[in-house]
């Protein structure tokens, strides 16, 4: 029984708005709780040094200093968190005998407010003895290197080669073969509501709980528990109603949920501990920097034969769970939207003297799009061709899907053609060559760049694994990792209304409005009869380990998982219907929120059920259960563990981007003005479209912000040279651009609703479009884009060296 | 220590005293003696903006000021922005329809940049609006909600005066 969309679809105005907007919301900074102390971290001023000694008495004098954490602690009281990697990394939630980033966390003061555990802090002596610094991932390999990790015995965390295909043959038939260096910067999505954490320790019943503003993956629960030597079902992890933003950045918080967790277990009082801007700049999380080296092989008529590709991904200081995600991530979809069948991949995860890296809005994706895009613009340069037609010759067919990437990937459908010559017309791509030509002939600097890239959703749990050797996942024995699940429950109230139940921790994706849309529709009501619950707690939702609020999962999973719930509590309402009309339940039709008699017009309506069910639980039929709610766990069919030859669907649902970029540069200031920017998108059926295109906006800015401005850049030494909004440039509403939406639906058909994930959407291809763009509008003069972000003043550099050269 | 002092000023139309140390920051004030929680911290080194109120009628970062320095002054944070009846600002209902929010954190100071650009300027282009709420960062909306819905609150203002 298909429900009519009324609701799905529409772009229905946000319930989550209000609150917000008055100043209701509640974020963990706002939460109220009883017995609440105030922490502050001493970090490290060092990028790398021994820890001699740390004297912390008289600060633990000072009044209203309730306790002090230090090193030593941690050592006891916590072990170190489980890694993805074969490496002995020993990463605690602070640091025991060395430091190895500026910023990594010393003591903790535990005090009454705020300002007088920052005055704490003044009065700690720590006696370091500095140690020499690297920062560059491939010099970091080097025998000579400082090593961060005594016991690993390199800095190298991760490596792995694969080879999907023959790309040895496909090379030596090439008529044409491509190679370029690039680098990739490391930055952060810097929400502007930094970490937080509250915790609280029972000691009657040996419960922690910890208030944080974490939004997943929920695998870094148990992670946590076990830092802190606590059984899992003595951890229980809340998160607030409100999360002021993440964009992935929000999971690199687990370590301070520990150290919080921990200050708040040494001292017995509740503490709270929000990170200021700095501490967040200095060390939360970014993506990794990333050295890559590409090879393209091709033939003349731009068929693309094969890839191969080594790359250098900088982890920081210590390798952190989810990574090396950043390396695998995008595995599935190594081969982004084209045809060829041989890569060669050798990934290297390097530690070095920065701060650690997790998923970052795009999680590898920005990287992956920046090399394959620019080495398919170089390809067209090379044979003479117009990119487009380069890509076009290359695409993966309509009629091919679900299509089977050699990676393991399963594409779940896409018109790439569509979408790609959708951008191409809504940008005029045509008449923007024609403006082009007569800008050269006028001596401007005017370029048009085009990009697209496979959106993936989803992640799969497994693919995290293909980090370790086939051998070992090979061994008897070894369990193998898998998944991609979420759940919600929908239930009737005495009266019935509606109250849906979600374990997601959104940041701002406006789930209670897309969930209550959904059920609306599936059960004939009003969203405005529906409330929503979000508010994740491990004590009291249902959830797996893949749970959480990333890697643009709601879209896919989430809604699966409501509209499933949904249906079953509707089959439920028919069957109990059925039973009291005494017919079959295949004559009563659910409709307009009630059970309708197919034939003499009886109708029951969800109150009529929910009054019966509540208050007259005889009246339910023999063989039913009571209570009318109903939980779903939806789970992907093809989330499966990686094989034994390194392929894997590493997420769930394909998206499809295709961009158009205009712009052109000042030959004398090298400022970029972008005139143009087009964006197509398939994400399936899409449920609000307006909440969809806010993602498109965020994503873009996104991945501007990173192709443009922001570095968290480090020098030679390791000092981070970004520790304020004043170093680290967050794009504005001035520099925000304009962009010209259309979609493409391909609905998945391995989802409830036919919607695809769009969460990361453009963040992954503007560096790439970017990129192109300004290639081809220096084109007269020769200047290559290999490096990000293109700042002026290095791009000028660029522009003056070619000058100089001619 | 500095001994703590005395601090009175009208928020949000009622007058509010309080005792703080001099070295309190005004947003602390606001929000951890005055319970009043809606204007957000986001650097507390004035870039962001997510601070922001307007103090004698005026945009200001509260994180950039102490609370004694707000004696006797009238300050107005989001939680007065709406009528005392509930119906919402201008601003308020037109960031509501344009999809101007989406984790709300950067909201409260933006609608207080936004009235403050609105009384200086009450019919700003979309030139001037980016350029009026460039003190203000916001990393969910790629600012075209926002822009969007200060227009469309400047337009009704307008008409309705």
């Amino acid at each position: 029984m298909a429900a009519t969309q009324k609701w799905v679809g529409q772009p229905l105005k946000r319930t989550e708005d209000p609150r917000l907007l008055v100043g209701d919301g509640v974020f963990i900074a706002d939460q109220l709780f009883p017995n609440l102390h105030h922490a502050a971290i001493l970090r490290s001023p060092h990028a790398h040094a021994r820890i001699r000694s740390i004297d912390a008495s008289a600060a633990l004098r000072l009044p209203g200093v309730v306790g002090i954490v230090t090193g030593q602690d941690a050592a006891k009281m916590t072990r170190p968190f489980a890694v993805g990697v074969r490496a002995p990394v020993k990463y605690y939630c602070m640091a025991v005998d060395k430091v190895r980033f500026v910023g990594e966390p010393v003591a903790v003061v535990v005090a009454t407010n705020r300002y007088l555990a920052e005055d704490a802090l003044d009065l700690i002596q720590v006696d370091y003895e500095p140690l020499s610094a690297v920062v560059d991932p491939e010099r970091a390999l080097a025998a000579d290197a400082p090593l961060l990790h005594e016991e690993v015995g390199s800095n190298l965390a991760c490596h792995r080669h694969i080879v999907y295909g023959d790309p040895d043959a496909a090379f030596a038939d090439a008529e044409v073969v491509i190679s370029e260096r690039f680098v990739f910067p490391k930055y952060g999505s810097t929400p502007i509501e930094t970490y937080g954490v509250v915790a609280s320790f029972d000691r009657t019943s040996d419960v922690l709980t910890i208030h944080a503003n974490f939004m997943g993956p929920f695998i870094l629960h148990p992670i946590t528990a076990r830092a802190l030597n606590l059984p899992e079902n003595k951890l229980r992890l809340v998160v607030p109603p409100d999360i002021g933003g993440s964009f992935g950045i929000k999971t690199g918080i687990f370590p301070y949920m520990s150290l919080v967790g921990l200050a708040a277990m040494k001292t017995g009082v509740t503490v709270k501990w929000i990170e200021d801007r700095r501490e967040h700049l200095l060390a939360s999380s970014s993506g990794t920097d990333r050295i890559a080296y590409r090879e393209l092989a091709a033939r003349r008529d731009g068929t693309i034969l094969a890839m191969r590709t080594r790359w250098y991904d900088n982890v920081g200081g210590y390798i952190r769970t989810p990574e090396p995600g950043c390396s695998f991530r995008p595995i599935g979809n190594w081969f982004g939207a084209y045809r060829f069948q041989h890569l060669e991949a050798d990934a290297n995860v390097v530690m070095t003297n920065k701060s650690l890296t997790g998923p970052n809005r795009g999680y590898a994706c920005g990287h992956l799009y920046f090399e394959i895009e620019r080495m398919v613009d170089l390809l067209a340069e090379k044979i003479g061709m117009d990119p487009a037609e380069v890509r076009r010759r290359n695409f993966i067919q309509p009629g091919e899907f679900p299509y089977r990437t050699p990676s393991g990937g399963l594409y779940d459908s896409g018109d790439y053609p569509a979408a790609f010559e959708k951008a191409l017309e809504l940008a005029d791509y045509a008449g923007l060559r024609r403006s082009q030509e007569q800008a050269r002939a006028d001596g401007r600097l005017f370029g048009v760049g085009l990009a697209v890239a496979v959106d993936p959703s989803v992640s799969n749990m497994g693919y995290i694994t293909v980090a370790l050797d086939p051998e070992i996942r090979g061994r008897p024995g070894y369990l193998p990792k898998s998944g991609a699940l979420e759940a919600a429950t929908v239930k009737v109230d005495p009266l019935g209304r509606i109250i849906g139940v979600l374990g997601s921790a959104p940041q701002g994706q406006g789930h209670r409005t897309v969930v209550a849309q959904i059920i609306a529709d599936e059960l004939g009501i009003a969203p405005d009869d529906i409330t929503i619950v979000d508010e994740m707690d491990t004590f009291t939702r249902v959830w797996g380990i893949s749970s959480g609020t990333y890697s643009s999962r709601f879209g896919s999973v989430g809604t699966s998982a409501a509209a499933l719930a949904a249906r079953r509590l509707r089959d439920k309402l028919v069957r109990f219907a059925s039973y009291l009309m005494e017919v079959p339940p295949e004559s009563v039709v659910w409709s307009e929120g009630g059970a309708h008699h197919a034939n003499n017009g009886q109708v029951l309506t969800l109150k009529d059920l929910a009054g019966r069910a509540h208050w007259d639980v005889e009246s339910i039929p023999p063989g039913m259960e009571a209570g009318l709610e109903a939980t779903a766990v939806f789970a992907f069919p093809e989330a499966k563990a990686p094989d034994l030859q390194d392929r894997v669907n590493s997420s769930n649902t394909y998206g499809f981007i295709a961009e158009v970029m205009a712009v052109e540069i000042d030959p004398d200031t090298a400022a970029i003005k972008i005139l143009k920017y087009v964006t197509v998108h398939d994400a399936g059926e899409i449920i609000n479209p307006a909440i969809v295109e806010g993602q498109i906006y965020g994503g873009a800015l996104h991945g501007l912000g990173g192709a443009l401005y922001e570095e968290l850049a480090y020098d030679e030494q390791g000092q981070a040279l970004a520790g304020s909004f004043m170093d680290y440039l967050v794009p504005t509403a001035h520099e925000a651009v304009k962009i010209d939406i259309a979609h493409v639906v391909s609905p998945s058909p391995f989802t409830t609703l036919g919607a695809k994930g769009l969460g990361e959407s453009s963040s992954m291809t503007v560096p790439a479009v970017l990129a192109n763009a300004v290639t081809d509008a220096l084109k007269p003069l020769g200047v290559h884009i290999r490096e990000l972000p293109i700042t002026p003043s290095r791009l000028w550099h660029l522009m003056e060296s070619a000058r100089s050269k001619r | 220590m500095a001994e703590p002092r005395k601090v009175s000023f009208k928020i949000n139309g009622a007058v509010r005293e309080g005792t703080t140390e001099p070295r309190k920051l005004l947003v602390d004030f606001i929000r951890d003696d005055l319970g009043l929680t809606g204007t957000h911290i986001g650097c507390e080194h004035g870039i962001c903006g997510a601070c922001t109120i307007l103090f004698n009628g005026e945009a200001a970062r509260s994180c950039l000021m102490l609370a004694v320095q707000a004696d006797g002054a009238e300050i107005t944070t989001v939680e007065g922005l709406a009528a005392p009846d509930g119906t919402l600002h201008p601003l308020q209902q037109a960031f509501w329809e344009h999809h101007a929010l989406q984790c709300g954190f950067c909201t409260p100071g933006m609608l207080m940049a936004a009235c403050d650009l609105l009384r200086v300027n009450p019919s700003p282009t979309e030139e001037e609006i980016r350029t009026g709420l460039s003190a203000v960062l916001c990393r969910c909306t790629g600012y075209q909600g926002i822009v969007d819905a200060v227009k469309a609150a400047a337009d009704r203002m307008r008409s309705s005066n």
